[in-house]
């Protein structure tokens, strides 16, 4: 019986696993011995929450096929529901890593549901018409979230779209979304530790979704959708599947960053199309469809600019410059075909040869 | 024996273009039979109708029985209709054996949740998969080659595997589309004996396009000719092959 | 009178967007690249004009002049530079996230020397506005300009494809480039032309949108390229007179919903007619229905 692929993947799944792994493990020696300034340990959530926010993208764009620009928007759907359920439950569940595990899960959930809905419509327009009403619908949730005011008191929930003032609220009610100004006061749950389990749980999710028959079924509809419901695959139900789940480990990783700050608002940049393109870029860059380049992608590209600090007004000039180059260095079929022939393997067979 | 695929009246139009016109054919269980024809005159459009890829404008379709007309795709091939392309369609990223599994979509199952969370019945269900390919891999030579990239494979082995993955589906019908197009003499006549060894052991009824002669009048027990959209002849092969008007209208003299 | 007033306004932000549409459009149509950094270009052309009039009191059509020059070769040396090397990338995603981090360059190049404070522009445009209805409406030179070239780039465009040798190149190769070459068509020549004419008008867009909303930072190209893509997508991606209509449509749709509505969800409502209509024309008001080969 000949050995099968699985010992292969299984293979590269280990040491994905074990670089995140090994990169915690530092990364907390590091903290404990005191060798890590405090702007790093600043990035450290951030960090997980872009390599989420990058394995998850690529699910759809890598695994499905489909280019989606509006990922930001099931982050921002995550972070709003995940931060609302955590400043209401304040007082009510006072255990934080419990509350937090629910916000995580009501995150999680939420921008599923929203994956769903938005995905069944959508899926069935075709690749850049899809690109762009993936994006219309990220700037349409920031928008709604920007006008939306949602206020508790011993009533209940009073909701508005106009401002706080008409929400009614008793002398003892308190406004938890307000509007423009989002949400105040979010209990700082969100860890490196948490952080870096969450990532391994959504890689646990992605990669053995990618090696079982709904991957199978979800690739076979990227790499030839006629061929794919040839053989009786249902393209609607592994397209919104892996569309959903993407959703719903975006909106994780939006309740990992909510909990990280103290105000939660929904700008243009944390939550608008520039995001969504930001990770698109990690994707890209990393290799689509492949999962550990999104990662090792997310950590470089965000140290990036943090690393180029000392060239302070430079820096971002440096980083498109080297996106660029690296993206021409990586893609340009010329250029692919002279790294080849000048790879250090060919020229040791070359010089074999004349010998 | 009766009719496995009893088709009458099909026929569809594009535009103001009849692309099928009155097309009826009755192929019975177990045979081996051939579409033929002039470029253009209709043959992929009339696999297209058969797989719901168009929906007829007027026709019934029936196989095995049940009338299948204007179903979905996916549906008919639940039903029991299998097909290959004539551009071969592979899902080029994914191992031969992948390919393969593919096509076990719907016979082998498991949830979505026993998957991820590599539940005993993930192992089980995979197992038997991996067998079950690979016996199907094998009936096409294609075993040694298992974990390679689908587009890694020669030309002559993508075709077969278009074909395995098709098995896969356990159809009651298969439909083969210009299966040894760009093969030469040797693989044409590799690639008869398998087709006559898959309607042998698989229990298949097997309706083929070509334009490869040899490959026609060597394995198909019926023809049927078609022209700009219409039947032109229909019948028993030699007599097909031998009627004035096909050699006319599509052999030359 | 006023929802006159706010249709001729939605009619003249339309025709910006409408010109920049076009640019997406046919680079789309021709080069099948969506060129994620022209709505930078726009800021280029802007702040060229900033530069040479604000700054340095050069007169209002030298500026012009000079932003439509410096705009053009732009558009071309980044074609050279950084598309055409990855036209035959193994992924079409390639030569997208390559424009993203033009775009990026753009803008930080702009940060650097400008810097990021607001910019006051001063409009280049001399013709006084008209009022009609006693005074009721009172409708802008700004817009009265911004109108007629729109109108005037349509024409010219339409006759230029139909008319000319190189038109009639540029659509050829938006067929079929392959086909083109074969027919000894320049294909490089022509994609080089065709970034050359939307980086034109991306510069003449910018004259117009800065001279109407006369405020200028480094970002000031972003959302109303990715406004005017949308445009683009809603016409019909790939069609000219698609690129107008959805261009004057979308400019309707924000100013109307930022009167009547509310102005933080025109933008919303803009993305929401637009999603609505691609469900009901899944390729957009004139756009194609490319079919399979199966």
């Amino acid at each position: 019986m000949k050995k099968i692929r699985l010992s292969k993947s299984l293979k590269d799944n280990i040491i994905t696993y074990g670089i995140v792994i090994l990169a915690y493990i530092i990364v907390q020696i590091m903290v404990s011995s005191g060798n890590m300034s405090s702007l790093m340990q600043g990035l450290l959530v951030p960090l997980c929450v872009y390599v989420i926010l990058a394995v998850s993208l690529n699910l759809t764009v890598g695994i499905l096929g489909e280019l989606s620009l509006g990922h930001a928007g099931f982050m921002c759907v995550g972070a709003f529901t995940g931060a609302f359920f955590s400043k209401c439950m304040e007082d009510v569940i006072t255990i934080g890593l419990l509350r937090f595990i629910l916000a995580i899960l009501i995150g999680g959930i939420s921008a599923a549901v929203i994956g769903f809905l938005i995905g069944m419509p959508v899926l069935r327009l075709k690749g850049d018409y899809l690109a762009i009403v993936t994006l219309a619908f990220g700037e349409i949730i920031k928008n709604i979230v920007n006008v939306l005011y949602i206020g508790k008191d011993s009533n209940g929930l009073h909701i508005s779209m106009k401002d706080s003032l008409s929400l009614g609220l008793e002398p003892d009610g308190k406004v938890i979304i307000n509007g423009a100004q989002g949400i105040t006061g979010t209990p700082k749950d969100s860890t490196f530790t948490i952080g870096v389990i969450l990532i391994i749980i959504t890689l646990i999710i992605v990669l053995n979704l990618i090696h079982s028959r709904d991957g199978r079924a979800i690739m076979a509809i990227r790499d030839n959708l006629i061929a794919a419901e040839s053989i009786g695959i249902n393209i609607t139900k592994y397209k919104l599947m892996a569309f959903s789940i993407s959703a719903s480990l975006a909106g994780i990783a939006g309740v990992l960053y909510s909990h990280n700050l103290n105000s939660l608002m929904a700008t243009p940049k944390n939550f608008g199309y520039n995001m969504s393109i930001m990770i698109l870029v990690f994707v890209v860059l990393g290799g689509i469809g492949n999962i550990r380049g999104s990662i090792i992608a997310a950590v470089v590209l965000t140290l990036l600019p943090e690393l180029l600090r000392g060239l302070s007004n430079y820096r971002m000039l440096i980083y498109a410059i080297v996106l660029i180059v690296m993206m021409l260095f990586n893609w340009s079929p010329k250029l692919v075909e002279l790294r080849k022939r000048f790879s250090p393997r060919r020229l040791l067979n070359k010089t074999r040869e004349v010998q | 024996m009766a009719a496995l695929l009893e088709v009458k009246n099909l026929g569809i139009s594009f535009g103001g273009l009849r692309a099928v016109d009155d097309f009826d054919v009755s192929i019975k269980k177990g045979q081996l039979y051939g579409l033929i024809g002039p470029n253009g005159a209709g043959k992929t459009t009339v696999f297209n109708l058969l797989t719901g890829v168009y929906k007829p404008s007027e026709g019934i379709i029936k196989l095995d029985g049940v009338n299948i007309t204007g179903l979905k795709t996916i549906e008919i091939n639940k039903a029991g209709i299998a097909r290959t392309f004539q551009n071969i369609r592979l899902f080029k990223e994914l191992t031969v054996l992948d390919n393969v599994k593919a096509g076990l979509h719907n016979h082998y199952k498991y949830s979505t949740v026993e998957g991820i969370l590599r539940l005993p019945g993930y192992f089980k269900t995979e197992k038997a998969m991996n067998e079950r390919a690979m016996e199907l891999l094998k009936v096409f030579e294609l075993d040694e080659e298992a974990n390679l990239l689908a587009s890694n494979l020669p030309y002559g082995k993508q075709r077969k595997l278009e074909i395995a993955r098709a098995l896969a589906t356990e159809p009651k019908l298969l439909l083969l589309d210009e299966p040894a197009a760009g093969m030469n003499p040797n693989e044409t006549i590799e690639l008869m004996n398998t087709i006559r060894f898959v309607r042998d052991n698989f229990d298949m009824t097997i309706l083929l396009i070509e334009h490869d002669m040899k490959l026609v009048s060597g394995i198909c027990e019926e023809l049927t000719v078609l022209n700009f959209g219409r039947i032109l002849a229909q019948g028993e092969t030699s007599a097909v092959l031998n009627d004035p008007q096909v050699i006319t209208a599509y052999l030359g003299e | 009178m006023s929802f006159i007033s706010y249709l001729i306004n939605g009619i003249s932000l339309g025709s910006v967007y409408a010109i920049i549409a076009l640019g997406y459009t046919m680079v789309y149509g021709i080069a099948k690249m969506l060129n994620f950094a022209h709505g930078d270009v726009i800021m280029v052309g802007g702040f060229t004009i900033f530069f040479a009039v604000s700054m340095q009191g050069l007169p209002p059509f030298v500026g012009i002049l000079l932003a439509v020059v410096l705009c053009t070769i732009l558009g071309i040396t980044i074609e050279y530079i950084a598309y055409r090397p990855l036209r035959q990338a193994a992924s079409s995603l390639a030569v997208l996230i390559t424009a993203i981090g033009v775009s990026y360059l753009l803008q930080n190049l702009a940060l650097l020397i400008f810097g990021a404070n607001t910019k006051a522009f001063t409009s280049v445009v001399t013709i006084p506005a008209i009022k009609l209805a006693d005074g009721q409406i009172n409708i802008s030179g700004e817009t009265i300009v911004t109108i007629i070239s729109c109108i005037i780039i349509m024409i010219g465009l339409t006759l230029f494809i139909n008319k000319t040798k190189a038109g009639q190149a540029m659509l050829a190769v938006s067929e079929d480039k392959g086909a083109a070459q074969l027919m000894g068509i320049n294909v490089n020549g022509t994609i080089s032309l065709t970034f050359a004419i939307g980086s034109a008008l991306a510069a003449i867009a910018g004259m117009l949108l800065c001279s109407a909303y006369p405020s200028l930072t480094p970002y000031t190209g972003s959302m109303p390229g990715i406004k005017a893509f949308v445009a683009a997508v809603f016409g019909g991606i790939g069609s000219i007179p698609g690129a107008l209509i959805g261009g004057v449509v979308l400019g309707i749709i924000e100013i109307l919903g930022k009167a009547y509505i509310s102005s933080q969800m025109a933008d919303a409502i803009v993305f929401m007619v637009l999603i609505i209509v691609l469900l009901v024309k899944p390729t957009g008001i004139l756009g194609k229905k490319i079919q399979e080969k199966v």
